[in-house]
């Protein structure tokens, strides 16, 4: 019985070295002293047209990062295709926050039409909330769907809906691509989504 | 009116269509399934139906560390191996924050070209026996192992090389690789330059590839295709030129450009980056520095500092290949998703084929550059 008691203190010293390994879910605008000018100016012209509707998440050399909520995702992507010269998408990708309740579907918009922009991606955030027990295409994991604005994105958001559960709204072939048809489970790439055996 | 024999009454016309699965155990599709549906001879509606290789990758990259990933990564094209790893690498050094020796780079950009004509010459060893030309399958075959007895003496593996790290490449080059290479590379050119003769001036196959699945220039930009495919219509697009990663803004690299947009264009443009690739290997060799280290020993177990993402790109042999790394500072990234070339080039495959005869359907669909592991990851 003594060494029940002696036992708490060093339960507890594993407990305090781990740290809370909690990503902030806004990425800090740690600005560096100059930021490259011509990436500068795309992140401006996006401000200028939207002010506070959009967030930038950060300006670095050939990569500009903009967030944006769900409800004008789809115009900034139109300000992005016919304001800024920018024409197919390369990868649009989820990457669930169980932390935040969110998942955060993010595009990677190049150009190859305008030769200024060959060097750019334009980074394009946007999140959804995320459900604990997911429907897929039955609840709030939502999103507009850009395919109508940039063609390109079609089998990409197929992907994201298979993978994260979230359903866009408006995409005309909302069926699953990757995974078998008789998948039951959460969608695969979800955090609570656990390998077997790890 | 006298009522037609039931033989000779015409046709409803749903009832004309016939649905014909292609695959997945098709030797003309490879692990994917392509719907079609036709009306006697032609397709008139196409529904790609990948997913039978899916592994799990971006999965399975979330429970390793930067280091670990790297032999499961290169997994989805075993044959292009350096290339699919090269925007990983990349991503987690910008990540890590590693400077990579001069040397290694240049390493990095012979194995990357070497790896891009290992892979096109598989690919169009597939396309020539698709067409019925026999000749066209054996002879890339034969002449691969060229360049595969390079890699094996480079990394000591014949096809999954596992060759980059974070920080540079595995080893250092074997002493007398440089004459070997520059031997076997000039010999490998002049030998498909007579690929020309048996092949790409074939009557046969002009007149099965010409005019079949044109993809005219604003479509390619419309549906974001990569490589191969983009150049073969008409767009000035390679990135070891538009936006040089490692050593390639040192190198004078020529982007081929066709215009025609269709099956034979689509063909004949990994051939010409073949011989493009023979030229970098050249330039590489001579202005490498002769010593030197050619990688950066990390400390077990890397960290990065905190939530951060990166998004790095490279051409590989089908096109584009990009890598989206979100990292929490932890030893393991958190989110890896790999931006494909194949499953980019996959949408314009029903647009197509639709209005094409049937038979015409392999030399489009591997046209396309496609191969469905990739695809599928």
């Amino acid at each position: 019985m003594s060494t029940e008691t002696e036992n708490p203190p060093a339960d507890t010293k594993p407990k305090a070295q781990t740290p809370p390994p909690k990503p902030a879910p806004k990425k800090p605008e740690t600005a560096p002293a100059e930021l490259p000018a011509f990436e500068k100016s795309i992140s401006d012209k996006i401000v200028e047209k939207f002010s506070d509707k959009v967030e930038v998440g950060f300006v670095k050399k050939d990569r500009v990062r903009i967030n944006v909520g769900r409800e004008h995702v789809h115009d900034v992507a139109e300000f992005i295709r016919d304001g800024l010269n920018y024409d197919h998408v390369e990868s649009v990708s989820g990457v669930d926050y169980p932390q935040d309740n969110e998942i955060e579907v993010v595009y990677h918009i190049g150009s190859y039409t305008d030769s200024s922009l060959a060097r750019q991606i334009l980074v394009l955030a946007t999140r959804a909330p995320r459900e604990t027990n997911p429907i897929p295409g039955n609840d709030a994991t939502r999103l507009p769907t850009l395919r109508d604005v940039f063609y390109s994105v079609e089998f990409h958001e197929r992907e994201v809906f298979e993978m994260f559960g979230v359903f866009f709204e408006g995409h005309p072939d909302n069926r699953r691509l990757l995974l078998p048809e008789d998948w039951a489970d959460l969608p695969p790439l979800r955090k609570d989504f656990a390998i077997k055996g790890r | 009116m006298t009522e037609l024999p039931p033989g000779l009454a015409l046709q409803k016309v749903d009832e004309r269509i016939m649905t014909l699965n292609v695959g997945p155990q098709h030797p003309g599709s490879g692990h994917m399934r392509i719907i079609v549906q036709i009306d006697g001879d032609y397709i008139v509606a196409c529904d790609p139906d990948p997913g039978y290789v899916h592994r799990g990758e971006e999965k399975m990259a979330e429970y390793r560390n930067y280091i670990t990933n790297i032999p499961h990564l290169e997994r989805p094209v075993i044959h292009d191996s350096c290339n699919i790893l090269y925007p990983y690498v990349l991503g987690a050094e910008e990540l890590l924050g590693i400077e990579v020796p001069e040397r290694a780079k240049y390493v990095r950009v012979i194995a990357s070209e070497l790896n891009r004509c290992i892979y096109i010459m598989y690919w169009l060893a597939i396309y020539g026996i698709f067409l019925g030309h026999s000749t066209m399958f054996m002879w890339p075959a034969g002449d691969r192992e060229l360049l595969i007895d390079l890699m094996e003496k480079m990394t000591g593996a014949r096809v999954t090389h596992a060759h980059f790290v974070p920080g540079g490449v595995r080893n250092d080059l074997p002493p007398n690789f440089e004459d070997v290479c520059l031997r076997q590379v000039n010999y490998f050119e002049k030998r498909i330059k007579e690929y020309a003769a048996v092949f790409y001036d074939n009557p046969i196959l002009i007149s099965r590839t010409r005019d079949t699945g044109v993809l005219s220039r604003q479509d390619a930009i419309r549906y974001g295709t990569t490589g191969s495919v983009l150049r073969a219509s008409g767009v000035d697009y390679d990135l070891r030129v538009k936006e040089p990663y490692d050593v390639y803004d040192e190198l004078d690299v020529h982007t081929n450009v066709m215009k025609e947009g269709d099956s034979y264009a689509r063909s004949r443009i990994p051939w010409l980056d073949m011989m493009e690739s023979c030229n970098i290997i050249r330039q590489a060799l001579q202005k490498m520095p002769k010593s030197g280290s050619v990688r950066v020993k990390l400390k077990p177990n890397p960290k990065t500092k905190g939530l951060e993402s990166v998004y790095k790109r490279v051409e590989s042999g089908r096109g584009s290949l990009g890598c989206y790394i979100v990292s929490d500072a932890k030893t393991e990234p958190y989110r890896v998703k790999l931006s494909v070339p194949s499953f980019r080039n996959l949408i314009a495959l029903p647009n197509l084929l639709r209005g094409e005869k049937l038979g015409n359907m392999p030399s489009v669909y591997w046209s396309l550059n496609y191969w469905p592991v990739e695809a599928d990851r």
